[in-house]
Parts: C-alpha cells; structure tokens; sequence
C-alpha cells in the first residue's frame, strides 16, 4: 500500500495518482459541509448565487465536529456517513470539486460523476474523532453560522490521514478488500 | 419508602453524559484488543489499532470518542419502594442538557424531524421507564451515534420463517449496512413481541455488557453463530475488509403473537458506549 503526502489545491495532476487503496496524508485547507450545509450550497448553485468558498480544486471534509474546549482548536471530529450527501455531490463535483472526506459507500450516480469529473472520495476512520482533530490545526466558520455545529467551517490541516476509496477511475476499495475476506 | 431527590438524578446524569461519550467501557476496549489480534487484514488490523488510540486520547484528555456524542438515550428502572420528590423526566432532560454543555458533546437534535431547527441543548431525551422492585433507582444511559443508528431495520416475519428466518434478516442487515455503521459493529436484535416491542429489545441488547450471553441456551447459541456468521462476511473494519465486522452479537426475546414473528436490528458502531449509574 503506497503512502502519499498530498498538498491542497487538490489539482488534477494529483488526482490521477491517486488509486484505491492509497494511505494519504492531506496538508492544507479542508472545507467542512455536512447534510443541512450541503442543502444550501445546492440551493444557492441553483439560484445562481456565489458560493462561501471556492469549490473548485477544493476538498469537503463530511464533519460536524463536538465543540472545542477552551484552548483547543477544535473539539472531536471524526467523518460523518456520506451517503446523505449524494443527492447534493453531483452539482459541487461538476463546479470542480475534487475531493471528498467521509466514510461509507456512495450511490452508483455519485462515483460516476467522480469518474467523469476525475475527483476521488476519501474515507477517514469514522469514530476516530479525537485522534484525526491532532492533525487539524486551525478552524474559522466562514458561512451558515447558524448552522452551529453545520456550520461551514475552514480548517487547515497538516498530515490528515484518509485513504482513498473511490478513485478517478471508479475502482472501489470497498468492493475490493471486502472480497478478499468473505467467507 | 426511600426519598429520592430529583436534583441527585440529575446530578447523575449529567456526569454520565460525560463520562460515557469520553471513557469507553473496559469491555468493548477489550473486545477490540482482543479482535485485533486476530485480524488478518493489515489495512483492518491499522484501524483497530487506531481506534484503541483514539480512545486513549479521549480519555486522557476528557474529550469526546467520537464527534458525534448522540441521541441521549435512557432505561430507567424505578424500584416500587423509592419515593421520588420532583418530576424525574424533567430531571433527567435536566441532566442532558447540562452534561451536554458541561462536558463540550455536541448538541445533535432538531426541534422538529421535517422544520429540523437544532435545539442547542441535545434535548429531549429518549427515556423508557420500567418498575421494578426494591428502593433504587437504576439509570442504564447510552448516547447513540445515527451513523449507525440510521442502518438498523424492522422485518414482521412469518412464524413459518423460524429461526433460518431470523439469521437471514440480520445478516442481510450487516451487510447492507456495511461501511456506513463504522463497523466493527455491536449488533441488538430483538426477536417477539409487537412491532415496537422488537425495536426496544433490540435497542436494549446493545445496552448489554459485552461479556454478558442470553440466559436461555437457544438463544445464546444463535448469539455464538450469528456473530461468526457475521465476521464471515468479510466486511471489516470500517468496511475495508477484515474479520472484524461485529463485536458481539446481544439478541433479546419477548413473548409474541400466534400469527407473528417481529424481527429488530439495532446496529451500534465500535463506539458503543454504555454506562449503568444506582441511585
Ligand atoms: S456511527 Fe458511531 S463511530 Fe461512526 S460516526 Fe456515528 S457515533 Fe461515531
């Protein structure tokens, strides 16, 4: 299993090396967008509104991270199931979204137009909160601030570990490992 | 008569509220240790060992297991001989929403399941109350993460379905759910009773401890089996592949019906957090 350190903007250089099954360590920024943050980032596309950040390039980290204690940059926060994004992740992948952190399968619709948009989709381990918010090393709310713990936020991170799953060329970690070990 | 006050429930609860999402019990840590040691899958056996870290650093630094601190959800058995001064539902909402602030859980509920404003403080509560005998108050709690919660399932069966019936559900469940529930799962199930019967045995099983079997032999036989069944399916940890897929298989059973045979899977992920408090 090959170990990749990658740098964001997540350019399309950096997506075609990258194959199911990578370990990667992601240094830079992360946009965090969960279920009711997605909603509106589609309804504003929709509307032909701007959007809080830049999509393209870009990487969605699926997290509604605990609140931090005082002195902390941020509290536990582990990636949230992404499937409940797939309805919304059509419209940011054809915006130029390139990368997306969750954990758990995407619709055959999703990882269709991660091929066509060559993006991959990174898994992190879920319930490993306390572990992944080491790596994350600054976090301001930039947009829905009434969305608390939905809120958008920019985090910038330095090593996040994620391992790719689906990547530009449709192959699927899930599928594959899971072969292997079926009785 | 013994006086309980509900300021002391509330008390109570609002620790527990901490001490469950950031300490994970001694048997599902060993459980996990226990498992790994036999994963075959290198890429399974790495995230076990990150999980086991993961708990590590939340326990030592007070900090969530998990960002998603859950649904609180309660069994309160009330024993015939306690007196309660005060309204206990409202102490133990009471409880949450301190313990919720208190120990910076994140606040997961929305006021209205369609409107789906967040009510800030994780409340209300899931509470069930069931009487017992004696003069304490026992409180079993449980936050409930969704990512897990959301793969669980209800299936009426056909007596004519039987146990073969049984087994196929809760596999199908399993594998259906797959990576999404952050396996390596606790799986509840429920077997009898009416239809909301079986999803309460099923939320209570994952309320066991995971040392503990069903008292009657069938049914901790079809326990033994459906957790290996279960590793069969080769789903692993977080889904990439392994022989991790479940930790313990709690089956619960209830009297039912002539014509039915209510079948409930609740899946919890390897952040299965429980925690029993006496008053
Ligand atoms: S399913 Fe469990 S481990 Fe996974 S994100 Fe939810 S609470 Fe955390």
């Amino acid at each position: 299993m090959k170990e990749i350190n990658i740098n964001t903007p997540l350019t399309l250089d950096k997506v075609k090396n990258l194959k199911a099954g990578d370990r990667v360590y992601i240094t830079g920024t992360l946009y965090t967008a969960r279920d009711a943050a997605h909603k509106r980032l589609v309804e504003s596309i929709k509307e032909g509104k701007e959007l809080p950040f830049d999509v393209k390039n870009s990487i969605i980290y699926y997290v509604g991270p605990s609140p931090s204690k005082p002195g902390e940059v941020i509290g536990s926060a582990g990636p949230t199931t992404s499937y409940r994004m797939d309805d919304y992740t059509k419209d940011l992948l054809n915006l130029g979204l390139k990368g997306m952190i969750g954990k758990g399968k995407r619709s055959e619709d999703v990882v269709k137009s991660i091929v066509k948009n060559k993006a991959v989709y990174f898994a992190a381990i879920g319930g490993a909160a306390a572990l992944i918010s080491k790596s994350i090393k600054s976090s301001e709310i930039i947009a829905y601030d009434d969305l608390a713990t939905e809120a958008i936020r920019k985090l910038y991170v330095k090593d996040f570990p994620a391992i790719v799953v689906v990547d530009s060329e449709g192959n699927n970690l899930y599928n594959i490992e899971v072969q292997k070990y079926k009785k | 008569m013994r006086k309980i006050r509900v300021e002391e429930i509330t008390k109570e609860v609002s620790k527990m509220c901490i001490k469950a999402n950031c300490d994970l019990s001694e048997d599902v840590l060993k459980q996990i240790e226990s498992f790994k040691e036999n994963e075959k899958s290198p890429i399974g056996k790495d995230i076990l060992e990150k999980i086991l870290l993961n708990a590590d650093i939340a326990s030592e630094k007070q900090v969530p297991i998990c960002q998603d601190t859950g649904m609180a959800v309660f069994f309160v058995e009330i024993g015939d001989r306690v007196n309660i001064k005060g309204n206990i539902k409202k102490a133990i909402n009471e409880g949450v929403r301190q313990g919720y602030k208190d120990g910076f859980l994140r606040k997961s509920v929305v006021k209205d399941p369609l409107i789906r404003d967040n009510t800030k403080d994780n409340t209300p509560a899931i509470i069930h109350y069931d009487f017992v005998e004696g003069d304490k108050i026992t409180i079993h709690f449980a936050p409930k993460g969704f990512g897990s919660e959301n793969m669980g399932k209800l299936k009426m069966l056909k007596p004519s379905d039987g146990i073969d019936g049984v087994k196929d559900f809760v596999l199908d469940t399993v594998n259906k759910a797959g990576p999404n529930a952050c396996p390596p799962l606790v799986v509840g199930v429920g077997i009898g009773g009416t239809m909301e019967k079986a999803c309460l045995l099923a939320k209570k099983a994952l309320f066991r401890d995971l040392n503990s079997y069903n008292e009657k032999k069938h049914i901790k036989d079809l326990e033994h089996e459906l957790l290996l069944k279960i590793n069969d399916l080769g789903i692993g940890p977080q889904g990439l592949g392994g022989r991790t897929t479940a930790l313990k298989v709690n089956v619960e059973t209830f009297p039912t019906h002539i014509a039915g045979l209510p079948v409930a899977v609740n899946l919890n992920c390897h952040v299965a957090r429980h925690l029993t408090v006496e008053i």
